[in-house]
C-alpha cells in the first residue's frame, strides 16, 4: 500500500489517485448521474480536464450543473443556479434515468461483493442492525438503468467482502468500473465478475488481494495506472481548497 | 383559499398525535421552523415520511415524537450519519423506531401516485435488492400490453404534508422556486397541508421554472421568514453548511444533543 512517507515522496496522495482516476472514466459529452461526495468531485474534476462537456445530473432535479466550487450537498444553490434546467424529482427518475437518459451512474457505496452488489443499507443483521447506513437514495434505479456504472469507495477487507450484509443494489447489464485507492477493476462481460485490471504506482496486486474479501480475479498482465499529472493534481486541489463553506 | 395564521396555530389545528407526516424537501427548503413546532407541541406517536429524512428529522426522533419512519435515504449529507436516528434504530432510544424503507424512485412515486388519486404507482426499479425482502409495500406486477414485469408500490398519502416556500400571497397562493423536490406531489397527496413562507406579497410575480399551489389546495400558510434555517431558501438565505457540518458532534451524545434542543428548541418560538 501507499503509505504516508511513500505519499510525501510520489507527490500525491492515494485519494488524489483515486479521484483522478475515477475522473479519467468519464468520456466527452457522457451525461452524468452523480452522487455527493467523492463521485461529486470526480465528475466535476473531468469537466474541467477533459470533458468540459460532460452533463452532469444530481438527483434533486438539476440538469446540466456547473457548479464553480464543489458542493456539500446535491441540493446546494449553487446546482440549481449553474443549470440548464431544474425539474422535480419524480421527473429526475422517471423520464431521465428510467426512460434512459443517463449515460454514467455514479456511486459510492459501505460494502460491494465481486459482482459490484452493493450495500448501503446495514452492516450486521437488517432488523438489529450494528451500523444503520443511510440507505439506498438512488442507487438501485441508478444501478440497474445507467448504461456504464461507476463505483467509487477506498478498498478494504471490510468494504471488499464475500457476502454482502444487505443487497441495496445489482448493477444492470452495462459495463461496471470500480475505482479505488489501490487500483482499477472491472466486470468480466462474460458474467459480470470484478477483475483486477490496473493498480495504482506504488501498489502490488498482493497488496489489492489483501485488502479484498475474495479470491480477486485479475486481467492478463495488470497495468499500472498512469500517476495523475501535474495538471490533474492542480485542478483537483483548486477545487477541494475552495469546497463551500 | 388558505388560511394565513401563526405556526403555533397552525401545528396545533393540523397535526396530531398519531398522524402520517411528511415534512418535504429536497436539501432546498426545508420546513426546520415548522419541525421545531411540532417538538414544541409535544406530538407523539407520528409516522414521519420523507425521501431524506436530514437533521429536522433526527430531531423529531431524538425527542420522542415518532414511531416509524417512512423513508428512502436518511443522512447528513455531504457530512454522515443520523446520530439520533441511529440511535434509535440501533438502541431504542428514545423509543424504537419501526422503518418502510424505499429508493428514491420508489419514494417519488408513491407520493406522484398518492397525488394523482391512484392506488398505487409503477415503476422499473428494485430489482435484485434485498429492499423488496424487507419492506411490505414493494410488490410485482406484469404489464398488460407488454407482459413486462415491472416494480408496484402504494400510494402515500400523508395526514399532513408541511413545506417551506419562498412566497404566498394574500389569498393563500404559494409560489416556491429553485430545487423543488417532490414539496408538489407531497401537498396534493396530503389530506391537510401546512406552508411556512419567507413572506406574504400582494402579488406573485411570475418566475422561470416556479412551483405555484393556489391557495385553495393549501389549508394553512404561516408567515416564517428563516423558516427553513439551516436549510436555505434560493433567493433569500444561503445554505448553513457549517451548521450541518456543527450538528455531526451535536447529534453523537444524547446529553448533549438534548442540551442543544432544550436551548435552541424547546426554549424558542419560531414565527
Amino acid at each position: 500500500m501507499v503509505e504516508p512517507m511513500a505519499e510525501r515522496m510520489a507527490g500525491w496522495t492515494a485519494d488524489e489517485m483515486m479521484t483522478v482516476a475515477a475522473a479519467r472514466r468519464l468520456v466527452d459529452g457522457d451525461v452524468c448521474l452523480v452522487g455527493i461526495g467523492l463521485p461529486s468531485l470526480a465528475a466535476n474534476l473531468a469537466r474541467r480536464l477533459h470533458a468540459p462537456g460532460c452533463v452532469l445530473i444530481y438527483e434533486s432535479g438539476t440538469i446540466g450543473s456547473k457548479p464553480r466550487v464543489p458542493p456539500l450537498s446535491i441540493g446546494d444553490g449553487e446546482l440549481a443556479d449553474t443549470a440548464d434546467a431544474v425539474v422535480s424529482v419524480p421527473e429526475i427518475f422517471n423520464y431521465w434515468l428510467q426512460a434512459g437518459r443517463i449515460d454514467v451512474g455514479f456511486l459510492g457505496a459501505a460494502q460491494i461483493d465481486r459482482y459490484a452488489g452493493l450495500n448501503t443499507t446495514v452492516i450486521g443483521d437488517y432488523h438489529s442492525p450494528r451500523v444503520r447506513l443511510p440507505g439506498a437514495g438512488g442507487a438501485p434505479e441508478i444501478a440497474s438503468s445507467a448504461r456504464r456504472v461507476i463505483v467509487v469507495l477506498r478498498h478494504s477487507p471490510r468494504a471488499f467482502v464475500d457476502r454482502l450484509d444487505f443487497r441495496t443494489s445489482v448493477p444492470g447489464r452495462g459495463p461496471t468500473a470500480v475505482i479505488t485507492d489501490l487500483g482499477v477493476l472491472e466486470a468480466d462481460p462474460a458474467d459480470g465478475e470484478l477483475m483486477l485490471s490496473s493498480v495504482h504506482p506504488g501498489v502490488t496486486v498482493d497488496d489489492v488481494q489483501a485488502a479484498t474479501g475474495w479470491d480477486l480475479r485479475t486481467v492478463a498482465g495488470v497495468g499500472v495506472t498512469p500517476p495523475p499529472t501535474a495538471r490533474e493534481l492542480d485542478a483537483l486541489r483548486a477545487m477541494t481548497s475552495d469546497v463551500v463553506g | 383559499m388558505a388560511e394565513i395564521t401563526t405556526l403555533a396555530e397552525a401545528v396545533h389545528e393540523l397535526v396530531h398525535d398519531g398522524d402520517l407526516v411528511a415534512l418535504e424537501g429536497f436539501t432546498h427548503l426545508i420546513p426546520f421552523a415548522a419541525g421545531h413546532e411540532i417538538i414544541r407541541q409535544g406530538r407523539r406517536r407520528l409516522t414521519l415520511a420523507r425521501m431524506t429524512p436530514d437533521v429536522v428529522y433526527d430531531q423529531l426522533i431524538g425527542m420522542g415524537c415518532a414511531e416509524r419512519l417512512v423513508f428512502s435515504w436518511g443522512g447528513n449529507p455531504g457530512v454522515g450519519s443520523l446520530h439520533r436516528l441511529r440511535d434509535a434504530v440501533e438502541h431504542a432510544w428514545p423509543a424504537p423506531l419501526a422503518l418502510e424503507e424505499h429508493s428514491h424512485a420508489g419514494m417519488a412515486n408513491r407520493y406522484v401516485a398518492g397525488a394523482s388519486g391512484l392506488p398505487m404507482a409503477v415503476l422499473r426499479g428494485y430489482r435484485g435488492t434485498d429492499l423488496g425482502r424487507v419492506t411490505s409495500t414493494v410488490a410485482t406486477v406484469t404489464c398488460p400490453f407488454t407482459g413486462e414485469e415491472l416494480t408496484a408500490v402504494p400510494a402515500l398519502n400523508p395526514d399532513v404534508t408541511v413545506i417551506h416556500a419562498q412566497q404566498a400571497d394574500r389569498q393563500g397562493t404559494v409560489m416556491l422556486w429553485g430545487i423543488t423536490g417532490v414539496q408538489r406531489e407531497a401537498v396534493l397527496a396530503a389530506r391537510r397541508s401546512l406552508v411556512t413562507v419567507e413572506e406574504v406579497v400582494d402579488r406573485l410575480d411570475p418566475r422561470p421554472g416556479s412551483v405555484v399551489l393556489p391557495g385553495w389546495v393549501v389549508t394553512a400558510v404561516a408567515h416564517v421568514p428563516g423558516g427553513a434555517h439551516p436549510s436555505y431558501a434560493s433567493g433569500y438565505s444561503r445554505r448553513d453548511n457549517g451548521f450541518y457540518r456543527a450538528w455531526d458532534a451535536i447529534s453523537r451524545d444524547r446529553d448533549r444533543f438534548t442540551g442543544w434542543m432544550q436551548e435552541h428548541v424547546l426554549g424558542r418560538t419560531d414565527g
